[in-house]
């Protein structure tokens, strides 16, 4: 591998010219431009389709007939597709044009393996392209922005690896000796990102499609946050910020306010970031410590983040005339200004007094926006504007549409986010209002009708975006019309004296660092590897943290398959399975939830948003008949209702034969089945299945014993029952 | 709550070798070349195009 990529490398040509009278040695170089053309095509096209199935989601809750009673046009499937694609597709794909742009021209080297390149650009839009099917037809693993089955996991485990390699590869050949800020940036977006998804993906496969988490409850919950929130951290930050530090002076044509702020800020936000994850589990089953430990690093968060804004924003002193007519500072401006407002909302949300009122309500998907939207989008096309034209050797076709575009996207932003915040609020204090004689003052239903106004604004705004983007499309397709890609682009640079390290050993102590960069790797793994042990091991080790409670059995098989169409479905993405101890939640839902209740939930499924209400307590409230109707059509049970049909159900059927491998493999994660159950676990299912199957026939309704809907029942029917359980028997 | 005194000590003393380490590089005179690393990136391009 790697005599052959320095023949690639070879290919360009490595001539070595002498500079008369100097004695230095000036190499001359090409540049890689086709890969950073191929990443810049694939962003445009990714981002289109990946808010656009936002869009469709968007819809889904502003008219349920959107969801068209498919499944894979519904929002549960919809909504992990925009999701993920958003964030790998779009941002990803972003990250990879920034950076094989901008490591290329601050090393002066060439990306260090145009096999790697190929082989990174096609692998990760292989993978983006089967995700997106996988995830439409229903092959999830259950657990937000990381859904994708196992064999992709793996597929993007060996890709980021290639990417590493082929950055690292480029490091270690670079002809400049300091690593300037941006690279730091992408070093450890590297690092945290590689291990933030390995951890977090750790499963136990029980098919080529369907794995189980190998954590369960709890502790599921908290690794599966310590990912998502820091999937926010090293997957929408951090490397954004480097291509921020790289992309915000040259555009602006300034270097960088402060590059000390940029070394402290890069630092402090890696060591810092990956304590947060909690925040997004308070009031939960989660023990308090780490609650409270989730909380105390995410307000330590303001200060490295406000300072690398306002890092980026005085990089534009002096430059603040050219903010009115050029289009891409103004992009720049609004995402820098967008991240700022993300990253003080962020601390602001994670204290538990705000968390109690935004926590499942639409500001979390406000919030996540204005950074999505904001920072990502905005600093993404700025990038975009500036680096196309160039490596076209052109101008960009028209700066007005430019300028129009970050009109049309910046009230799109606003037209979203503030519709958003203001059902958050509205459901959030109907949610908590009790009548004098002390009872809920609102149905759950009527909490939704209250807001779906607002859902049909927020449709707007995205569109609004979604024209700005396709308006971009338009802009770039003219200019590169106009001009020519220079595929090679020539450079030339003195080569790297052998013994750089050893000649400036009286510098800067972060010098030092800057030189070496497998040290450096090693050092930031031990930064943010430090914060996620020393929140999981005591988690898992210490026992007093998940009281176990008695009454608390494992899963029928028969349950286990209806959890799996209910993970399959994206349930989880409009409904939680945890009560929160709040006077107006147990009266709405019942008894708080408790940690002990969740030990044989793999993967857990307290989910983030209640879009519909609460289901920890699901089981034994309403008839079978109920569940049956419900799910053919919601509207039919809850007048109203914004949730899907799901016909399909009551035309497939489970695969019995699964049965053995599903109750071997919740074995391996634990479960204590009985010896030898997996043997005889279909008797069970049939039991229970023949069962549901009369109380429906008491109600005049005919089912199958296999249709999916019984399994499906059967799971809906347990929630939340074990602890009843315990509290009858004295 | 033992896992509580892990996690301080923990934060405590990771807290404190990054202070050492600020305090020491201030002291040291190493944020001395601040100036040329930001400036650099922006003369990058003219080289090549000229």
């Amino acid at each position: 591998m790697n005599t052959e990529s320095s023949k690639d490398v070879n290919i360009t040509g490595n001539e070595q010219i002498l500079r008369p009278g100097e004695g230095l040695q000036v190499e001359t170089f090409y540049y890689d431009n086709k890969t950073v053309r191929n990443f810049a095509y694939a962003t445009l096209f990714w981002g289109l389709v990946g808010m656009l199935a936002g869009l469709w989601a968007a819809l889904c809750l502003a008219w349920p007939e959107v969801n068209l009673g498919l499944p894979a046009t519904s929002f549960g499937r919809m909504r992990p597709v925009h999701t993920n694609a958003v964030i790998f597709a779009f941002v990803g794909n972003a990250i990879f044009c920034g950076v094989y742009y901008s490591l290329q021209r601050l090393l002066k080297a060439r990306i260090w393996s145009d096999k790697l390149s190929k082989i990174h650009f096609w692998g990760w839009q292989t993978i983006i392209l089967i995700g997106a099917l996988s995830l439409w037809m229903g092959f999830t693993q259950g657990k937000e922005y990381a859904e994708l089955e196992w064999p992709l996991d793996i597929a993007i485990t060996v890709i980021w690896l290639i990417f590493g390699a082929n950055m690292l590869g480029t490091i270690l050949h670079r002809r400049v000796a300091h690593l300037y800020v941006a690279i730091w940036f992408y070093i450890g977006t590297w690092v945290a990102v590689a291990m933030l998804h390995i951890v977090n993906s750790i499963a136990l496969p029980v098919s080529f499609t369907k794995s189980y988490s190998w954590y369960a409850g709890v502790q599921d919950a908290l690794v599966q946050w310590w990912y998502g929130h820091n999937a926010v951290a090293f997957f929408l930050t951090t490397p954004f910020l480097g291509l921020m530090y790289y992309f915000v002076p040259k555009a602006a044509n300034r270097p960088v306010y402060s590059y000390r702020w940029s070394i402290i800020h890069f630092w402090a936000l890696i060591f810092l970031y990956i304590w947060a994850g909690p925040h997004h589990l308070l009031y939960t089953a989660l023990p308090e410590w780490a609650q409270s430990l989730g909380t105390v690093f995410s307000i330590m968060l303001i200060a490295p983040s406000w300072g690398g804004m306002l890092n980026g924003l005085l990089t534009l002193r002096g430059a603040w005339d050219r903010v009115r007519d050029d289009a891409i500072l103004k992009f720049f401006v609004v995402a820098l200004t967008c991240y700022g407002m993300a990253t003080f909302e962020g601390p602001m949300l994670s204290l538990k007094s705000v968390n109690a009122i935004s926590h499942y309500t639409d500001w979390t998907i406000a919030h996540v926006h204005v950074g999505a939207l904001g920072w990502n989008g905005f600093l993404a096309f700025g990038m975009l504007y500036w680096l196309l034209p160039r490596i076209f050797n052109t101008k960009l076709y028209s700066q007005k549409w430019a300028n129009t575009h970050f009109w049309i996207g910046t009230l799109g932003i606003i037209f979203y986010v503030i519709p958003l915040y203001w059902a958050a609020f509205t459901q959030s204090l109907m949610w908590k209002q009790f009548t004098d004689e002390g009872t809920l003052q609102y149905q759950f239903m009527e909490t939704v009708n209250a807001i779906q106004p607002m859902y049909v604004l927020r449709a707007v705004g995205g569109t609004l975006y979604i024209s700005g983007l396709v308006l971009m499309i338009v802009n770039i397709y003219k200019t590169i019309k106009s001009g020519k890609l220079i595929a090679n682009e020539k450079a030339e640079a003195p080569s790297l004296p052998e013994n750089y390290k050893f000649k400036e050993s009286k510098g800067h102590w972060h010098g030092w660092i800057e030189k070496r960069p497998v040290q450096m790797i090693f050092l930031s793994l031990i930064a943010v590897g430090i914060g996620g042990m020393v929140e999981m091991i005591p988690t898992f080790l210490v026992k007093s943290n998940i009281p176990t409670i008695a009454s608390v059995k494992p899963y029928t098989p028969l349950e286990l398959y209806g959890r799996n169409i209910y993970i399959r479905e994206g349930c989880y993405t409009c409904h939680s399975q945890m009560i929160r101890p709040f006077r107006d939640e147990v009266a709405r839902y019942g008894e708080y939830s408790k940690a002990g209740e969740f030990v044989y939930d793999h993967p857990f499924q307290w989910g983030s948003k209640r879009t519909g209400p609460d289901l920890a307590r699901e089981g034994g409230k309403y008839p079978d008949s109920w569940h049956y109707n419900h799910m053919l059509d919601p509207t039919s049970m809850t007048s109203g209702s914004l949730m899907p049909r799901y016909p399909w159900l009551f035309d497939d059927k489970i695969d019995k034969m699964k049965t053995y491998d599903m109750i071997k493999a919740m074995k391996k994660l634990g479960v204590p089945y009985a010896e030898g159950y997996e043997n005889i676990a279909n008797d069970d299912v049939d039991l229970q299945s023949a069962k549901i199957q009369k109380s429906l026939a008491a109600e005049k309704i005919d089912v199958a014993p296999n249709d999916e809907i019984v399994a499906l029942i059967a799971y809906l029917q347990r929630l939340g029952t074990d602890i009843k359980a315990e509290k009858s028997t004295p | 709550m033992s896992a509580m005194v892990v996690l301080l000590c923990a934060s405590l003393l990771v807290a404190l070798i990054f202070l050492f380490a600020f305090i020491w590089s201030v002291k040291d005179g190493q944020y001395d070349d601040e100036f040329s690393p930001a400036h650099k990136i922006l003369f990058e391009e003219k080289d090549n195009q000229n």
